[in-house]
């Protein structure tokens, strides 16, 4: 009798679903595409940059920085999941909390390698201690510590509610994490001034069609932020959903 | 509402007194703390190869990494016995709000981490070869800073206790939130050591205080949600 409830609901939501799931994820796969053309092709060199290669390089820049803006979106938006969890305790707002805190991840991985492969030929190091720098690394740590605590708590009510303390917990490290870096570096300015050839300000001119093809490229992710948050929440409802379909059979 | 208010601290009082009755009897935490903290500044003795040279720019970041290891060992053990010998229970089923255990467990974390601290301090000026004079400073700043330290340390150990990884999920936890603290509370350090005048480091002491406060204040809020059952 369960495995007769767990296929028709698998069925209703694929017919109920297919249309505006397909729609949407080929909708963003456009935009990506577009974001992509204007990134390598259509955006003008950085007019200052002299090497070719600190000029190709200097395109990471459009994938490198909405990238970073997911990530911390993402962040803020698995702390306010996780606040709503735990008012509400529902499901799917730990479901939803969690699946920003894994998107999330895979921007700030994207970050933390596409920042590296910009900095070489741009600084010439591949890494400085400019508190943009760290404080992404400190979220990209929060990120992990987050899946692990997940990963190691055995029963799924109480794994929800501690990420959620967790969640709630770091996102308010952030911005003192923020200020405090800051102010660590400013009493070193020989290192905030290499740190401030950073590409999002100052760092070359930034001529509108530069700034046009970055901005594009912000609300390109953002779409394709939603766009995956949308596919793995649903993933995580319905993978809850087999496990305790799983247990009535086991169980009965 | 003040006799209210007596009342809550005797309770949180009575747990601080059970915490410190056990530490009494066993002695565990506080020698291991103690003596990891002495090996910690040892071995930053070898590693750094310390000299008058670079011990003035070394020195505060040796002591609060000692400082913030030690603190962690003990945090680690802080809940263990509660649930290993089911005390957590106990505590639950007792008549007092939830937020009395969080306190008095956190007070108790500030004492056992401050006493190692203030014991190690005089160690570290001896070794350092520092002035003594600094040492009523020194113990402010590293009050404020254990207190910031066990304020969130206490959320996050009640919660590494029920994990599978225990002692090895904290420190993961914990570091990354307490970075601010860690930053300051060296800064601070740093400028007691060089003789900087205190006015031009206020606004350190001012994210130190910041993060004391509101990480109590989060902790506390959230604590209830970690021990229901």
């Amino acid at each position: 009798m369960t495995t007769k409830i767990l296929s028709s609901q698998q069925t209703k939501t694929e017919v109920n679903g297919i249309s505006f799931s397909a729609v949407f994820t080929i909708f963003t796969g456009f935009i990506m595409l577009t974001a992509l053309y204007l990134a390598l092709i259509w955006a003008p060199d950085a007019v200052n940059l002299l090497t070719p290669t600190e000029r190709y390089a200097q395109r990471i820049f459009y994938f490198h920085v909405p990238a970073a803006w997911v990530g911390f979106l993402a962040f803020l938006a698995s702390a306010l999941f996780s606040v709503i969890y735990l008012i509400k305790r529902q499901q799917k707002w730990d479901a939803m909390a969690l699946s920003s805190v894994e998107v999330g991840l895979a921007f700030f991985t994207m970050v933390m390698l596409s920042g590296p492969i910009w900095a070489k030929p741009t600084w010439n190091v591949w890494w400085t201690w400019d508190p943009r720098l760290t404080i992404s690394t400190i979220c990209w740590l929060l990120y992990i510590g987050y899946i692990m605590l997940r990963g190691a708590i055995d029963n799924p009510e109480r794994e929800a509610r501690f990420a959620a303390v967790f969640a709630i917990v770091s996102s308010f490290s952030i911005p003192l994490n923020w200020l405090a870096i800051r102010w660590w570096r400013t009493i070193h300015p020989a290192i905030v001034a290499a740190g401030s050839n950073d590409g999002s300000e100052g760092g070359f001119g930034m001529s509108p069609d530069i700034r046009n093809t970055l901005i594009f490229c912000v609300v390109a992710f953002t779409i394709f932020y939603i766009n995956l948050m949308y596919h793995r929440v649903k993933l995580e409802l319905m993978k809850r959903r087999v496990e305790l379909l799983k247990q009535d059979i086991l169980y009965q | 509402m003040s006799q209210n208010l007596r009342r809550y601290i005797r309770k949180i009082f009575a747990i601080v007194g059970k915490d410190v009755a056990t530490e009494i009897r066993t002695k565990e935490m506080v020698s291991a703390m103690f003596v990891f903290s002495l090996l910690i500044i040892f071995i930053f003795n070898f590693t750094f190869d310390l000299r008058a040279g670079n011990v003035q720019t070394l020195a505060p970041g040796v002591l609060w990494v000692a400082i913030t290891f030690a603190g962690m060992l003990g945090l680690s053990r802080s809940f263990v016995l509660e649930h290993d010998k089911g005390v957590l229970e106990g505590l639950l089923l007792a008549p007092v709000d939830r937020s009395t255990i969080y306190f008095g467990k956190m007070i108790g974390n500030i004492i056992f981490i401050s006493m190692v601290a203030i014991v190690v301090l005089p160690v570290f000026m001896i070794v350092f070869n520092q002035p003594f004079t600094h040492v009523p400073r020194l113990g402010g700043i590293i009050v404020l800073g254990v207190i910031g330290l066990s304020g969130v340390g206490t959320l996050f150990s009640a919660m590494a206790v029920h994990t599978r990884a225990r002692e090895v999920l904290l420190p993961i936890m914990l570091f990354p939130v307490i970075i601010p603290l860690i930053l300051a509370a060296i800064r601070l350090t740093a400028a007691v050591l060089d003789g900087m005048l205190f006015a031009d480091m206020s606004h350190w002491l001012t994210i130190l205080v910041a993060f004391d406060v509101i990480f109590i204040a989060i902790s506390y809020m959230l604590f209830e949600y970690v021990v229901e059952e």
